[in-house]
């Protein structure tokens, strides 16, 4: 295994491969893509706010060091990337000729300056990632080199690169309050659409970069415009009018998908959401006695008919969850694990195994859960999980809050004894999902283990994983880590499902990015 | 000596200056009210974001000043206030008073666009409804506005949407103008207008049924007084009898219920302007309480308990304008 580390470099070159793709069909130049926007965004800087939302408009104007298509991860900003054997020090290519939309060219300066200022300071999940970034060298313009504390595995930076690594430009950003600069409402990129407009509550719209490096054919569209329709319904109409093209990140509900989906106007599919996976969950609070015995619990997940939730709430769209790691996560993912197939005979002989015997009305006991507001999939599994419960003699008491109310409530006040929401996967398991198992969470941090659980083996496991260098034995560690939670039991991680969007057929080249919603769009154009 | 003041003045500036006080407990009590709900806007935003580690959220906290306790965050907002300083959204990342003055124009023309269209035809027809009471022409205005004052205006604005944009196309979906079509001087006030008439529409309909019931009964009552029968024996008949003597006078409790439906057309607004994405006052609302957007909610009703007293001062003298019995003082 010694010699893997020898060829940890990887190329990031598959660009041309790509614009050939983009040829096939007889492109059509110019025209407006509206997209649309459920939420407003107050900051438009992925370097400071690591979100979708953010990502669906910025994408476009400012580009990572490294994207995910489906042929890997390939360069943007940066063209090669190496880690020294010791994995205390990563080099990065940078790509010359590229121009931040005010003229001024992009070097390693911009890269060091937003790496020590902002990924490791001020960005959400990266603070955590960069926290032992020391230093970013700039051997020459074009070379950067961060140096690090402890040792880094290459593999989950660059895995982290596509949202986490935004290079903003030095010289609009030094010697200002970051958080309070103007251009975080009006971003200035290297990217195939330039920022034009901001008008709150309305639009964004953003124009094509005339200077764009990936040659003057792109971007082929003349502008993009965001469009804020908060409403599903509206929304729903305004793709049926033709007024939008897109809704992605089940921008509008399932039924008007489904019924969009035979208009043989629409494309629809999860298709360009590979990256954006998310589970959803059945989450324990350990302090109540109860839920600590882990046979309680072992019953609840045989009561989950999973096939039928994902038949009627998702539509299809999903698989059931094996644990906290997706299988989008590629090798980190592995299907050994124990499982608790629907079983109510089952279910209902652990419960008195362990104790609880129905009373003369049938139950068992209460729980108060509280469903997550993130939209119709979080509402309907929760009312499902109240159904299912019921099934088996334990009566459940739906407590619904709007977001803040939520996260309060369950990763702050413990007020709860079970919960259901989303466990977001972010490309490597050591971003966003570790810290749902790991003990030591401060409280009041949402997403993270606030369910009482502490394991050591499961606290060493997690954190061997995230400073193992070679990739196949970090690889084993995490099947280590799924297959210990799923014998645990402190979370279900029920349900792995993408996003859905639905798309106008006049937009060409759309979603053929596994985060294409997030990504650029220079190869997309408008049949019309 | 002394200027003879117009009573109208002295009555208009005292009703302003004791209207003070009460907008300042309004303040205080919404700002409480508000603190009351479970979860900060730091707690909105982490949301929205999928999520931040506990340093993040820590300074975040700081920098809105949310680590104070309630009662300094208080006092602090209230001194801003005294300063008309709304502060700052950090939603918008803008001061609350540039965000509140980009909308208040979108909504003041929903309102008032909707209240005439109310007001104008709810009179009428209920006018003509009086007239002709119990006739064929009653029942069917009286049933219009049974069904008008039924219908939940999210409905009637999905109904709207679905007829005049989906089936038909000739009405936009939302928005206040067309993005993108940078029109500018007549054709701009037209877009402008093609967007609105759905809103307008499914905003007022329910007004014009409570001003056309109202109307109804208003001019039947009137209509048996002592002192429409004299005018009637005069020899005033007609048209003449009806706009000066009868409907001059059955206004008077239409137009105290429009002067206090002022504040409920601002509430329904905020449905009309969800579904039709306007960009008002209404919407702005919606999305700062499911974002904890404090300053920028503070700065709602601020503006909004401005309105309704500037408006409970202008019904007052229009009543004493419509009956010069009425005095002021």
């Amino acid at each position: 295994m010694q010699g893997m580390r020898g060829r940890l470099l990887l190329l990031g070159g598959a660009l041309c491969v790509f614009a050939a793709t983009a040829q096939a069909e007889d492109v059509k130049r110019g025209g407006t893509a509206v997209v649309h926007m459920v939420s407003e965004q107050g900051v438009l800087n992925p370097a400071l706010r690591a979100s979708t939302g953010v990502y669906q408009i910025s994408g476009k104007i400012m580009e990572p060091l490294i994207d995910k298509t489906y042929d890997g991860y390939v360069g943007v900003l940066a063209t090669a990337w190496s880690s020294s054997p010791d994995g205390k020090t990563i080099t990065f290519k940078l790509r010359e000729g590229v121009n931040w939309h005010d003229g001024k060219p992009f070097t390693c300066d911009d890269v060091a300056f937003s790496a020590m200022n902002l990924w490791k300071k001020l960005l959400n999940y990266s603070t955590t990632l960069q926290a032992n970034l020391e230093a970013v060298d700039c051997p020459t313009p074009h070379t950067a080199v961060f140096r690090y504390s402890k040792p880094m595995p290459l593999e989950l930076l660059v895995a982290a690169m596509p949202d986490l690594g935004h290079p903003v430009p030095k010289h609009l950003y030094e010697g200002t309050d970051i958080l309070k600069n103007p251009y975080n409402q009006k971003p200035v990129g290297t990217g195939p659409f330039k920022f034009v407009e901001y008008k709150r509550g309305e639009y964004i719209i953003a124009e094509r970069n005339k200077d764009y490096w990936r040659g003057k054919q792109y971007p082929y569209l003349d502008r993009v415009i965001w469009r804020f329709i908060p409403d599903k319904a509206a929304a729903a109409a305004a793709l049926e009018a033709g007024e939008i093209h897109e809704s992605g990140f089940n921008g509008i509900s399932m039924e008007d998908m489904v019924r969009l989906s035979k208009d043989p106007r629409f494309d629809f599919g999860s298709k360009g959401f590979e990256n954006n996976v998310a589970h959803s969950t059945i989450e324990f609070n350990l302090r109540n006695p109860i839920l600590a015995d882990l046979r309680v619990r072992q019953a609840i997940y045989h009561a989950l008919d999973i096939d039928f939730a994902l038949k009627t709430i998702m539509r299809g769209h999903g698989k059931p969850g094996r644990g906290p790691i997706p299988s989008a996560a590629g090798a980190n993912y592995t299907d050994n694990v124990p499982t608790y197939p629907f079983d109510l005979d089952k279910a209902k002989a652990l419960l008195d195994e362990a104790g609880y015997k129905p009373d003369a009305n049938g139950i068992r006991f209460k729980l108060k859960h509280r469903p997550a507001p993130w939209g119709e999939y979080t509402q309907l599994w929760g009312e499902y999980f109240a159904q299912a419960m019921k099934k088996i003699g334990i009566q459940v008491e739906l407590v619904t809050n709007d977001a803040p109310g939520f996260l309060n409530g369950v990763y702050r006040d413990h007020d709860f004894d079970t919960a259901n929401g989303w466990h977001q996967f972010r490309a490597d398991p050591a971003v966003s999902t570790t810290v749902w198992l790991r003990s030591g969470a401060p409280v009041g941090t949402a997403w993270s283990n606030q369910f009482g659980y502490k394991s050591d083996k499961m606290d060493s496991l997690i954190d061997a994983a995230a400073a193992e260098l070679d990739p196949a034995k970090r690889a084993d560690l995490y099947h280590q880590v799924q297959k210990l939670e799923m014998t645990d039991l402190p979370v279900i991680f029920a349900i792995e499902h993408p996003f859905l969007a639905i798309t106008s057929k006049k937009l060409k080249n759309h979603h053929n990015t596994p985060r294409w919603d997030s990504s650029s769009w220079y190869d997309l154009w408008l049949d019309q | 000596m002394s200027l003879p003041v117009p009573p109208l003045l002295t009555y208009t500036v005292r009703r302003v200056i004791q209207a003070i006080p009460i907008i300042i407990l309004i303040m205080i009590g919404s700002f409480l009210l508000i603190k009351l709900a479970p979860g900060d806007t730091v707690d909105a935003l982490v949301g929205d974001m999928g999520g931040a580690d506990p340093a993040f959220v820590a300074r975040l906290r700081a920098e809105y000043g949310l680590d104070q306790s309630v009662m300094v965050q208080l006092w602090r907002y209230m001194l801003k206030l005294a300063q008309f300083d709304f502060g700052w959204s950090y939603v918008y990342e803008q001061p609350v008073i540039t965000v509140l003055m980009s909308r208040i124009g979108n909504t003041m023309l929903l309102m008032v666009s909707s209240l005439a269209l109310a007001f104008t035809f709810g009179v009428a027809l209920g006018a003509i409804a009086a007239r002709r009471a119990y006739s064929w022409t009653d029942n069917m205005i009286s049933t219009l506005g049974l069904v008008f004052y039924a219908m939940p205006s999210f409905f009637l604005s999905l109904l709207l949407i679905l007829i005049f944009s989906v089936k038909l196309g000739w009405l936009p979906v939302g928005g206040i103008r067309t993005i993108g079509a940078f029109k500018t001087g007549w054709a701009d006030v037209a877009d402008v207008a093609r967007h609105l008439v759905m809103p307008t529409v499914a905003l007022s309909l329910i007004y014009l049924a409570f001003y056309m019931r109202l109307m109804r009964t208003s001019v039947l009552e009137v209509m048996d007084l002592d002192f429409v029968r004299t005018a009637r024996a005069k020899g005033a008949g007609g048209a003449r009898l009806m706009f000066h003597h009868v409907m001059r006078n059955a206004l008077l409790p239409v137009v105290t219920l429009l002067g206090l439906q002022f504040s409920t057309v601002l509430g329904g607004s905020v449905i009309v302007e969800t579904i039709f994405s306007l960009p008002g006052i209404g919407q702005l609302a919606y999305t700062s309480v499911v974002k904890r957007d404090l300053n920028t909610l503070m700065g709602i009703i601020a503006i909004s308990s401005v309105i309704v007293v500037i408006v409970n001062v202008v019904t007052d003298l229009v009543y004493a304008w419509l009956d010069p019995r009425i005095e002021l003082k």
